[in-house]
C-alpha cells in the first residue's frame, strides 16, 4: 500500500516536519499539513475557504522551502489556518491549493507561531521503495 | 558532548583545537556538566563557524549555548571586514533582535501579591499575545519605513513611551544604517497588524521580584532595591524579523551554490560584509532591529497604561533594553590593536564593560545591565558586564537558560493544566493564551538557569548583580 502521512520529527529548540507520498506533490501537501499540525489539532480546523499559492523554481529543495515558507506567510500576515492542501507542479512551476479558515483562539488552541523553514535537514527525494519524502527543520 | 575531547585552558573555560579548515580555534564558555549536556551538534556548528572568512580570536559558545542553524544558539563571532570578513543571516538568526527589556516599579512585594490576580488578568487582557493576536496599531507605507529607520525613537515621537526611556536601550534605541528598501514587501505586510504583539512560543511578559542582591553597588546604580517588583518583556521584530531572515538566508544560499562556494552546512550562507547582498543585509537586519526596539517600546507603554489603573503613582522607569540576535559593528582590541568588527551573536547579548561606548551615563562606571531570562516560571538574573568579558567574548555574556528537552517532548511529558496548577502552589499567576503551548515551556523543558548564570559569573563574562523571581508570567 502507498503511503500517504504527514509527521514531525525531533530538533532541540524546533521542529522537524515531513511529508511522504507517491507523488513529489502529495510529499508537499502533506509536509504543508505537518507545517499547519504543530499549530493545532487539523480535526478543529474546518475547511472554509480556499487561499492559492505559486511558486517557481527547478530545484525541488528550493521549491519546496518556498512553498514552506508561502504557507508560513499566509498564516503570518492572513492569520489563518489550513487542513487540506493540493499540489500541483509542471514544469518549474508550483500551484497549491489551501483550505482552512481564520485562526480562532478558542477554537484552535493554536500553541506556537511559526517563524520560517530553513534549510537544516532540507532534502526532497525518493526513498528505496520509491516513497517521495520532503522535510526539513523550521524555526518555532 | 564529552568534555574530555576539549583543551580545558582555564576555569570553566575550554578550547575545541584548531584542525582542518579552521580559521581560528573554538572556545566553550562552560562547566563540565553543561558541556555533557550539550549536543555534539554545538561543537560541529563551533568549527565550522571557524571556518568561515574573517573571522576573529575564536569561534565562541556562551554557557547557554545549544544546536542552532548553522551558528549554535548562544554562538558569538566576530569578522574583520577589511580582511574578507562576513556576515550570515543563519548566524543571526530568525527572531532578530528577539530581546528582553525591564522596568523598575518602585512597588513593594507585598503590594503586588495583594493585587495579583487583577494585575494578572489586566496585563493578559492589555498586551495582545499569541497567534493571531493583532495590535491595535496598522502601520504601511511611509510610516512602517520611518518604523524601520527610527525604532524605539519613531514610537516615543508617536507618544508611546518617554524620551528618557531611549538612554536606557543599546545604541539610543535606534539602529543606525537600517535601509528599510532592502525589507521585503512580504516582511512589510507580516508586520502591518503586528506592531506592539509579544508573539508567542517562549516570549513572556513578566511582574518579578527581586528577591536577591548580589552586588550592591550595581543594584543602586541600575535602581535595583530587595523585595521591589520589575516587570520584563521578552519578544523580538515579530513577522517582519522573520520574513527578513527567510529572504536572506534563501538569498545567501542560493549565492554561495552559484559561486560554487562548498559550505559545511547551508544554514552558514553568508556573504561578505564588503559586497552587494552583505550591504543589502545589514540594511534589512538592522531594520529588523528597529522594529523589535519599536515593538518592544510600543509593550511597555501598554504595560504602563495598565499598571496605571491599579497603582496610579508608578512610573516604571526603564532599567535597560538588550537584543539577543544580533550583528553590530563594534571596535575592541585584536592583538592589541583597536579593530572594526562586524560581531555576531545568536542568542546572546552583549555585555559591554564600565566604560564602554555606547553606555547610558548613569551606567558608564558601572558596565552595562545584561538582562538574562530563565524559563516559564523560573528565576531570572540582571547581571553587569565587565572588563574581563570585554577581552573574552568580544563583550558578549549568555541570554537564557537554552532548551535540554524538544517541544515534541515537552508536549508529550508534561500537561498544561498540572503546570498552572504547581506554579501557583509556588506563588505564580500564569497566563497563557494556549495549552498546548505552555506544555511546550515547561521549566523541566529547559536547563538550569542558575547553572549558566554561575558559569557566567566565575569566568567574568557578565558578573551577578540581582536574582528576579516571577510572579506574574503572561505567556504568548
Amino acid at each position: 500500500m502507498r503511503d500517504i502521512s504527514w509527521s514531525h520529527f525531533e530538533h532541540k529548540a524546533d521542529m522537524g516536519i515531513e511529508g511522504r507520498g507517491p507523488s513529489m506533490e502529495i510529499a508537499f501537501a502533506q509536509a504543508g499539513l505537518a507545517l499547519n499540525a504543530i499549530i493545532s489539532d487539523l480535526k478543529s480546523i474546518s475547511p472554509r475557504v480556499v487561499r492559492q499559492i505559486r511558486c517557481l523554481g527547478d530545484d525541488p529543495e528550493i521549491l519546496f522551502f518556498d512553498f514552506i515558507n508561502e504557507i508560513i506567510f499566509l498564516i503570518s500576515s492572513q492569520g489563518m489556518i489550513f487542513c487540506r492542501i493540493e499540489v500541483k507542479i509542471t514544469d518549474s512551476e508550483l500551484a497549491a491549493w489551501l483550505s482552512g479558515e481564520d485562526i480562532d483562539p478558542a477554537k484552535h488552541d493554536p500553541a506556537v507561531e511559526i517563524k520560517g523553514a530553513s534549510f537544516n535537514n532540507l532534502s526532497v527525494k525518493q526513498d528505496k521503495n520509491g516513497q517521495w519524502v520532503a522535510r526539513c527543520v523550521v524555526d518555532v | 558532548m564529552d568534555p574530555g575531547i576539549l583543551k580545558k585552558i582555564a576555569p570553566n573555560t575550554f578550547e575545541l583545537e584548531q584542525t582542518g579548515a579552521m580559521r581560528v580555534p573554538g572556545i566553550l564558555f562552560a562547566d563540565e556538566a553543561l558541556l555533557r549536556e550539550m549536543e555534539d551538534k554545538v561543537l560541529e556548528q563551533i568549527g565550522n563557524v571557524a571556518t568561515l572568512p574573517g573571522i576573529v580570536q575564536a569561534s565562541m559558545a556562551m554557557p547557554d549555548a545549544h544546536w542552532g542553524y548553522g551558528f549554535p544558539i548562544g554562538g558569538v563571532g566576530a569578522f574583520d571586514p577589511d580582511q574578507g570578513g562576513v556576515i550570515s543571516a543563519g548566524g543571526v538568526g530568525f527572531d532578530i533582535a528577539c530581546g528582553v527589556r525591564t522596568m523598575a516599579t518602585g512597588i513593594h512585594r507585598q503590594d503586588i501579591l495583594d493585587n495579583q490576580k487583577p494585575l494578572a488578568d489586566l496585563l493578559f487582557k492589555n498586551i495582545p499575545a499569541g497567534l493571531g493576536s493583532t495590535g491595535g496599531i496598522r502601520i504601511k507605507g511611509r510610516e512602517m519605513d520611518e518604523m524601520l529607520t527610527h525604532g524605539a525613537s519613531w514610537a516615543v515621537k508617536r507618544g508611546y513611551g518617554w524620551m528618557s526611556d531611549l538612554e536606557k536601550i543599546e545604541e539610543g534605541g535606534v539602529a543606525r544604517g537600517a535601509i528599510p528598501d532592502f525589507v521585503s514587501e512580504k516582511a512589510k505586510q507580516r508586520q502591518e497588524k503586528e506592531m506592539g504583539t509579544l508573539g508567542s512560543g517562549n516570549h513572556y511578559l513578566e511582574v518579578q521580584i527581586i528577591d536577591e542582591i548580589f552586588d550592591k553597588i550595581a543594584a543602586r546604580a541600575f535602581g535595583l532595591r530587595k523585595d521591589d517588583a520589575v516587570i520584563s518583556i521578552h519578544c523580538g521584530s515579530r513577522g517582519l524579523g522573520h520574513q527578513v531572515a527567510t529572504d536572506y538566508m534563501r538569498l545567501m544560499v542560493i549565492e554561495a551554490r552559484n559561486q560554487k562556494i562548498n559550505l559545511p552546512d547551508r544554514d552558514l550562507a553568508c556573504a561578505p560584509i564588503h559586497s552587494e547582498t552583505g550591504r543589502q543585509y545589514l540594511g534589512a537586519m538592522r531594520s529588523a532591529i528597529n522594529c523589535a526596539l519599536a515593538n518592544r517600546q510600543i509593550i511597555t507603554h501598554l504595560v504602563r497604561e495598565a499598571f496605571a489603573r491599579i497603582f496610579p503613582s508608578a512610573t516604571l522607569d526603564l532599567i535597560y533594553d538588550v537584543s539577543h540576535n544580533t550583528c553590530r559593528e563594534e571596535r575592541h582590541e585584536v592583538n592589541g590593536k583597536m579593530t572594526r568588527l562586524f560581531v555576531h551573536r545568536k542568542g546572546a547579548t552583549r555585555s559591554f564593560g564600565p566604560g564602554s561606548p555606547d553606555l547610558p551615563k548613569q551606567y558608564m562606571d558601572i558596565g552595562q545591565p545584561v538582562l538574562v531570562g530563565g524559563s516559564m516560571g523560573s528565576s531570572s538574573y540582571i547581571l553587569v558586564g565587565s572588563r574581563e568579558g570585554m577581552k573574552l567574548s568580544f563583550g558578549s555574556a549568555c541570554h537564557g537558560a537554552g532548551r535540554v528537552m524538544s517541544r515534541k517532548q515537552a508536549t508529550k511529558r508534561f500537561r498544561a493544566s498540572r503546570l498552572i496548577d504547581e506554579l501557583q502552589e509556588q506563588g505564580i499567576e500564569i497566563r497563557g493564551h494556549s495549552f498546548r503551548g505552555l506544555a511546550e515551556e515547561a521549566p523541566d523543558a529547559y536547563k538550569d538557569v542558575n547553572r549558566v548564570i554561575q558559569v557566567s559569573h566565575d569566568t567574568g563574562l557578565a558578573r551577578k548583580v540581582a536574582r528576579l523571581t516571577p510572579v506574574i508570567s503572561v505567556k504568548g
